[in-house]
């Protein structure tokens, strides 16, 4: 497999085998150390924060109570509701019309076959401006409503081609008998076509999840009501540009931990999902890249 | 029947990704939010006076977006290149897997956290300067400095993308015929004359295809990297093209002129694709499209 394996090549010197270890090392610590800060930190007690200067590292012993402030009932609790919604919302609109959409463009020869798949390739070389965006949500009457964060980026054009590439990836015999048997092609979607493609539809849904969850501009464009600030927007204002947090927002305790591992609370809680599908992600969406290259 | 099932993701296409193109007119109306798109009156090239009469502000966002794209390219482009090839070369598979999921994983953060991230490390009260602080030095003031923005940007990109964009260089290498290896061991190549008369021309198609698509988004530098960071640098050195078009359209409710500067830029960063595309299939190489 390896490409160094050619026979009459002398292995790598050993001062160059020193230098690559040395700066993978260097490239994965530059990865690894700031999130363990991050978590270090929300999990640190109050007095090695203050004595720390807000940054810690290694934690002296383990203290949650900067979770329980943030989850008692406040501007957090109610921004992790939102963007759960949005993300689970979101996502099951995305995966029916993108799959809906995928699976009638995966079977040429039918009605308008081309130009629809134009119109979803076409709109991968260009992204609509802001301006008219804007002004298109707000025609719709769709501003200050979560349906603003949702529909705009419903489907993407991309996961399409790639979904599409899967389907016609199925074996055509199938689709036969599922239409000599009378199916119709809802049905057909439904019961034979689906269930064959569980793997690309996890995958798919974690994309656009992922995307939903990570979304920060739309909802600042968009959301103007503070209530209805998605996880994203809440981060941006406390933790980015450091708006104080306190009880007033936090609601709960009159005691708070300090600033800096609420702050550091938050930027975990937005992590931890993404850390959660990440394993899965890696393994899948390299292979959904690369389909989309070849056979976009 | 097939059309129907097309019908909910065409018409969300439709409606969010090329009717907002029509609404590029107001580029030449005098837009009115309460006269509607429609109503408002006509006013020519007017909006675009401010890309062709030197306005300050304008010529401000355009230079810092050159400078930084510059930086991007100089930086950002190269970088997943030699990583890439660096991942190539271990020997051992299992540290490569193992490097692999480490760095792809910044990439799925959002730039939300990538810069609440990057304030914890290297801001005031952050890692590096509360350590220098307590060992007696001066601090290193990066995060809110307008001199070292377009740096701090360029090493945000890097980090959140680097390990990411090594996935199209390293499946390309994967593709290189190892007979070739073979052939130039025989002949007595080094590794090093190796990676450059073998390894590196069966890069070449993807680094010129990935470059021309690049050339595409000159005009465009992380809008939502930058406009999450303008509050504290100011917009001397933060403002570029689309925070300007941000700025003044939402914001200051000119909406024609941004209108208008979005659609040069939009134009811009199409001609250059083509213009690049073209260049390429000059010398040889496929491009994003064939002829």
């Amino acid at each position: 497999m390896s490409r160094l394996i050619v026979a009459g090549t002398p292995p790598p010197s050993l001062f160059m085998r020193v230098v690559k270890a040395v700066v993978l090392t260097l490239c994965c610590a530059l990865v690894i150390v700031p999130f363990v800060g991050v978590i270090s930190t929300s999990l640190a007690t109050q007095e090695q924060v203050i004595r720390s200067g807000g940054f810690v590292l290694i934690p002296d012993g383990v203290s949650w109570a900067a979770y329980k402030s943030v989850f008692a009932g406040g501007v957090v609790t109610r921004a992790v509701l939102v963007s759960i919604l949005i993300t689970v919302v979101g996502t099951a609109i995305s995966l029916a019309c993108t799959a809906m959409l995928a699976y009638s463009l995966s079977r040429p020869g039918s009605l308008a076959h081309t130009p629809l798949l134009m119109v979803v390739l076409m709109s991968l070389l260009f992204t609509p401006g802001i301006i008219p965006s804007y002004l298109m949500v707000k025609q719709m009457g769709l501003l200050n409503s979560y349906w603003a964060l949702i529909i705009p980026t419903a489907v993407s054009g991309f996961n399409t081609i790639v979904m599409r590439a899967f389907f016609m990836g199925l074996p055509t015999e199938l689709l036969e008998s599922a239409r000599i048997d009378g199916a119709s092609e809802a049905q057909t979607l439904l019961r034979v076509v689906l269930p064959l493609s569980k793997a690309v539809m996890a995958v798919i849904g974690l994309f656009y999840a992922v995307g939903y969850w990570n979304a920060f501009f739309n909802a600042m464009l968009y959301i103007n009501d503070t209530e209805k600030w998605p996880l994203q927007l809440v981060l941006r204002t406390y933790v980015v540009n450091n708006a104080v947090l306190g009880a007033d927002q936090l609601g709960g305790s009159e005691t708070l931990p300090p600033q800096q591992s609420i702050q550091m609370a938050i930027l975990v809680i937005a992590l931890v999902p993404i850390l959660l599908v990440y394993p899965f992600l890696q393994r899948h969406f390299a292979k959904g890249v690369l389909t989309g290259a070849v056979k976009g | 029947m097939l059309l129907i099932l097309a019908l909910p993701g065409i018409a969300i296409l439709a409606l969010f990704e090329y009717t907002p193109l029509l609404g590029n007119v107001i580029a030449f109306k005098d837009y009115q939010p309460y006269l509607g798109i429609a109503d408002s009156p006509w006013v020519g090239l007017r909006n675009f006076l401010v890309i062709f009469s030197g306005d300050p502000q304008f010529l401000n966002a355009l230079r810092n977006t050159l400078i930084i794209t510059v930086l991007q390219v100089v930086f950002v482009f190269p970088a997943p290149i030699a990583l890439a090839l660096l991942l190539n070369s271990l020997l051992s598979e299992r540290i490569k897997r193992i490097v692999q999921s480490i760095l792809y994983l910044p990439h799925f953060l959002s730039w939300v956290i990538v810069v609440a991230i990057f304030q914890q490390v290297l801001g005031g009260s952050g890692l590096i300067n509360s350590w220098l602080r307590a060992n007696g030095h001066s601090t290193f003031d990066i995060i809110g400095s307008a001199d070292w923005f377009r740096e701090l940007l360029t090493a945000q990109v890097m980090w959140k993308e680097t390990g990411w964009a090594t996935i199209i260089f390293l499946a390309a290498l994967s593709q290189i015929d190892i007979a070739l290896y073979e052939a130039a061991s025989v002949d007595g190549a080094s590794r090093w004359r190796q990676l450059w008369h073998v390894t590196l021309p069966g890069l070449r198609s993807v680094i010129v295809l990935l470059f021309i698509l690049r050339l595409g988004d000159v005009l465009t530098v992380g809008f939502e990297q930058i406009i999450l960071q303008q509050g504290a640098v100011g917009l001397r050195a933060s403002e570029v093209l689309d925070t300007y078009v941000y700025n003044n359209g939402i914001i200051n409710g000119q909406w024609g002129v941004s209108a208008a500067v979005g659609l040069v830029k939009g134009l811009v960063g199409v001609a250059l694709v083509l213009a690049a595309n073209k260049v390429a299939h000059l010398f040889g190489e496929r491009g994003v499209y064939s002829k």
